[in-house]
């Protein structure tokens, strides 16, 4: 944890720095009769995001966060893990929108949680898995009228049926 | 309860849809998809009101298979929009309701390789005049007056309008040209807060288009001063125009439909014929009347040397307004 | 009086079968839509404008205002249900409507929100009768400077909303801040901020965005991560007996909450500009600053969930009034609302009352009406809402997941915004992990762009003058309170310090 906290102020103080740097790019100061210019806003609140982070490093320096005296990893073993195949799982998830379309996703995604982390039976993931899509597929592009994304063209005659069915 | 009464709907057009042989189609292009309706604009202004309107419009008299989806994509002043239509896989499901930023955006950021002459023109739908406001309580009557008072206040005349580059502020820049004219420029998000704090006092004098002013007009706490139209308008025939007093200049929001880079010939040629019907329903054209929108008809090539004469005058606006 | 045998007629009108009916199904279709994640009364209302040709006008606006007041309920059941505020207006509703609902009190909850948000609506129906052409003139006095001052008095209430660790607090609202900027700066007419030159960039940073990636995302990845998925609500099975048990301790303990939400946020819901985010989460922290136990806030009480509850709903019968008697909308939904009336005719504007009477007072005594109708349909929704959380964590965590990443494309209509999402979730996480608070982000995010515009407004007035802020009469005591309160915990600060030391 302790090291983490340095880190991670680190980092931000990084992200701080290149967005002072990116908001240059228009007026920083007050234009004389017109107050502030474009970047003023951005500028002088991520310098106030980098003056957190250096007050965040001192206070790691006197010990005075929870986090900045415990010498316990981040997370144990369990905990990465559920993080990597969770988190991981949403990343895949989000990918495979592109590819697959979102229905498609969501089908994949339902399958691979409720099956692989879940441990759910075959019945409830399959089922799940089929027919949530389905519904959201109804209520979104049926009644909300949103169209959502369609993935590759091997998709589309998919699609197209859907909705002739549904218009 | 509504999902069920859609679905239902849906059933039997899906069962007539399977019944029907496929050729059927061939000929006539129609749409597959629901079609992606654009917007150029946040969601109330008079982008996104036109845009809506005929979306109700179009689906009250049933004239697609398939629904317009409006979705407001107004990042960057329209850049968003006009990104997302240059981009599009689907390019014959893609449609964009336009206003000025159409022109003056792709100029102004040059960095999105934008050019607004690949897009295809589907229907113009009428072009929306500027005009000059004041509060009653000012006492302006005239825009003899109204120049007098600007120049009495050297510099402290205070108006407001939409962001810097958009329509209100050319034509601002304009006028205040024409007539060495030092004004105090406010750019606000939208033409609504803009005609607010006009009746508020928090600002002296405005050129939004009728539609926004049109309620406080009626109400007698506006006074249109001068038109920035080609001739005088038909809501306010007493109201002089730019053009008399020897400038030669006027000014329009237009309010178009135009379809994605690429779109085919058929598609452009069915989503012209579902929108020339809108644009002569009684609807649309008491929309017209009562916003005092001007009409102005064109077929695809006339919009194309529309366009152009637009981009150079819209270049040549902004290079003289240094924005 | 003549505004009572008005209202006796608007009324009257709302109550013919066919309105009735329209008010019924608008408040049904309006709860679903607001408690999806991601949508919100702004969907409900554009989707359903074009069908409403098919009715009267008058029918038509009674029905999307329906609609509009069954989303305005349903915003609360996301935000207690499922930890993620469907829409800014609900962030404030998150705070203890989300403990409440993990220790087993989801059923409290949401009777306590339905019942605030009724007595809310209540109070702004009350007030919006006698007062509309009053209020209008009130909210027309306030420009620029008077917005802005009033911005800084929400951000004065964010002192208490953050961690006990000052500097992260202070990072949180900072980032949300310039968060905000990312995109285009209107006021110079040029693109900002556009982080990597990458072009998604261009549409800024939504709310919805960032809501989702904090709340859908990070907050579950935390939840997973610290039960080690062993997440146990223990909510009892909902019963008559039950509701009306609720239904009593909910009055008992969340009334305070209901009376300060219902009163100001109508007067912050009724500027224009301002709406109803700034008074949920102005009440919330109004409500904490004048209670015995403000450290009880954000550990799962009724009154957390009463305040801003009470609050949205009463600042969006308000936000209807610049809508009516000005033509200014208030909100994007009003904006669409605003449209309707255009299509069918009307003229929204300061004539609008005298004109169209008949039609306005129509609108307002279907306020009365769905406000009735949507408290009690909400309440016999509440056990199906309740059962939700019943499920097996392992189904009902995929299912947010699922909901958070459809509801956010739904709002967006982008993919970089979708993996926008993705990112601030996983590091909305860590930095969870490391106790920044990020509720003053999500909220800075929202606030930040009115806050920017009205400053820079302001002193262009002015030609730079910040006095601007200060001299004017209603800006300036405004201004001054904030200041105050925004001093207030540093000054305490300060004083204790002093005492440590000389003891």
């Amino acid at each position: 944890m302790r090291q983490g906290e340095i880190s991670l102020a680190g980092l931000l103080a990084l992200f701080s720095l290149y967005l002072m740097w990116k908001s240059m790019e228009l007026p920083i100061g007050y234009i004389r009769g017109q107050g502030p210019g474009g970047g003023f806003w951005p500028f002088w609140l991520s310098l106030g995001m980098l003056l957190s982070c250096i007050a965040i490093a001192y206070n790691w320096w006197r010990g005075k966060s929870p986090a900045a005296r415990s010498d316990d990893p981040i997370m144990d073993e369990f905990g990465w893990r559920t993080v990597i195949l969770v988190g991981g799982g949403v990343v895949g998830f989000v990918a495979l929108i592109s590819i697959v379309s979102m229905y498609g996703a969501i089908a994949l995604f339902l399958f691979y949680y409720l099956r692989f982390l879940g441990r759910h039976s075959w019945v409830l993931t399959l089922g799940l898995s089929i027919v949530l899509p389905v519904l959201l597929f109804l209520f979104f592009e049926g009644a909300m009228m949103i169209s959502m994304p369609q993935g590759m063209a091997f998709t589309q005659p998919f699609f197209d049926l859907m909705y002739d069915f549904i218009y | 309860m509504n999902l069920t009464k859609r679905l239902f709907i849906g059933m039997a057009a899906g069962a007539a849809f399977t019944s029907l042989p496929l050729t059927a189609f061939a000929q006539d292009w129609q749409p597959k998809r629901p079609i992606d309706f654009t917007i150029m604009a946040g969601p109330g202004g008079g982008a996104d009101q036109i845009a809506r309107f005929v979306q109700a419009v179009v689906e009250a008299n049933d004239l697609t298979n398939r629904p317009l989806v409006p979705t407001n994509r107004g990042g960057g002043s329209g850049a968003e929009a006009l990104l997302h239509l240059k981009d599009t896989r689907d390019a014959d499901h893609t449609l964009m309701v336009t206003l000025n930023s159409f022109y003056t955006t792709p100029i102004r950021q040059e960095a999105l390789g934008v050019d607004i002459e690949t897009f295809t023109p589907i229907t113009m739908m009428g072009v929306d005049p500027f005009v000059l406001w004041v509060h009653k309580d000012s006492g302006i009557t005239t825009f003899e007056e109204y120049v007098a008072k600007v120049k009495e206040m050297d510099g402290e005349f205070v108006m407001g309008g939409t962001g810097s580059g958009q329509e209100d502020s050319i034509v601002i820049a304009y006028m205040a040209g024409a007539y060495g004219l030092k004004i105090k420029y406010i750019p606000y998000d939208g033409g609504g807060a803009v005609a607010k704090d006009l009746a508020g006092k928090q600002i002296m004098a405005t050129v939004n288009n009728p539609s926004e002013a049109k309620g406080f007009y009626e109400a007698g706490d506006f006074v249109p001063l001068l038109a920035f139209s080609d001739a005088r308008m038909d809501a306010y025939p007493d109201v002089p125009t730019l053009k008399e007093k020897g400038h030669d200049f006027s000014y329009y929001n237009q309010r178009a439909i135009v379809g994605a880079p690429g779109m085919s010939d058929e598609a452009a040629a069915y989503y012209r014929e579902v929108f020339g019907k809108v644009y002569d329903s009684a609807e649309w054209q008491d929309y017209l009347a009562s916003e005092s929108m001007s009409p102005l008809p064109m077929d695809e090539a006339q919009t194309r040397a529309y366009w152009t004469t637009q981009v150079q005058n819209h270049r040549k606006l902004l290079a003289e307004i240094g924005g | 009086m003549e505004v009572l045998s008005f209202l006796a007629d608007g009324l009257l009108l709302s109550l013919q079968p066919l309105n009735l009916m329209l008010i019924l199904a608008g408040v049904t279709v309006g709860l679903f839509i607001g408690a999806m994640p991601g949508l919100g009364s702004v969907n409900g209302v554009a989707i359903l404008l074009p069908i409403t040709f098919l009715v009267p006008p008058g029918s038509a606006i009674i029905f999307l205002a329906a609609i509009y007041y069954g989303a305005m309920y349903g915003g609360a059941i996301s935000s207690v249900t499922l930890g993620i505020p469907g829409a800014s207006t609900a962030v404030a509703t998150t705070f203890d409507g989300r403990p409440m609902a993990l220790n087993g009190k989801a059923s409290l909850a949401l009777v306590t929100a339905a019942l605030a948000s009724f007595v809310g609506g209540t109070v702004a129906n009350v007030l919006f009768t006698l007062f509309a052409p009053l209020l209008a003139s009130v909210a027309l006095s306030f420009g620029p400077p008077e917005i802005f001052a009033l911005m800084l008095l929400a951000f004065a209430t964010f002192v208490g909303l953050g961690g006990d660790d000052i500097p992260k607090t202070i990072f949180s609202i900072c980032f949300g801040l310039v968060l905000a900027a990312v995109g285009f700066d209107t006021i110079s007419g040029e693109p900002r901020l556009v982080l990597f030159e990458i072009s998604g960039f261009l549409r800024g940073i939504g709310f919805i965005v960032l809501a989702i990636g904090v709340y859908g995302i990070g907050e579950m990845l935390w939840t997973l991560e610290q039960t080690r998925g062993e997440v146990t609500t223990t909510n009892p099975k909902m019963t008559i007996k039950g509701l009306v048990s609720d239904t009593k301790e909910a009055a008992r303990k969340g009334w305070r909450g209901t009376m300060i939400g219902s009163f100001l946020g109508f007067f912050v819901g009724v500027l224009p500009a301002a709406g109803a985010t700034p008074g949920s989460l102005m009440s919330y922290g109004v409500a904490k600053m004048l209670s015995k136990n403000p450290k009880a806030y954000g550990t799962g009480i009724p009154d957390g969930v009463a305040a801003p509850e009470a609050a949205n709903n009463s600042a969006s019968t308000g936000a209807m009034l610049p809508m009516l008697t000005l033509g200014i909308p208030g909100s994007p939904t009003t904006a669409i609302l605003l449209g309707g009336m255009v299509i069918w005719g009307l003229t929204p504007g300061p004539r609008l009352f005298a004109n169209e009477s008949e039609f306005v007072w129509g609108l307002i005594g279907s306020f009365y009406v769905s406000n009735v109708a949507a408290l009690f349909i909400n309440l016999a929704f509440i056990p199906l809402f309740v059962w939700m959380l019943r499920m097996p964590f392992t189904i009902l965590a995929p299912l947010i997941f699922v909901l958070s990443i459809i509801g956010g494309f739904a709002a967006a209509r982008s993919m970089h915004d979708l993996w926008m999402i993705v990112i601030f979730g996983i590091g909305a996480f860590f930095l969870r992990k490391f106790d920044y608070p990020l509720a003053p982000a999500v909220l800075a995010i929202v606030l930040g762009p009115i806050a920017e515009s009205t400053m820079r407004q302001s002193l262009l007035l002015s030609s730079g003058d910040p006095m601007i802020f200060l001299n004017r009469p209603i800006a300036g005591p405004i201004t001054v309170i904030a200041i105050i309160l925004i001093l207030l915990p540093a000054l305490k600060l300060l004083r204790r310090k002093k005492a440590v030391a000389t003891a």
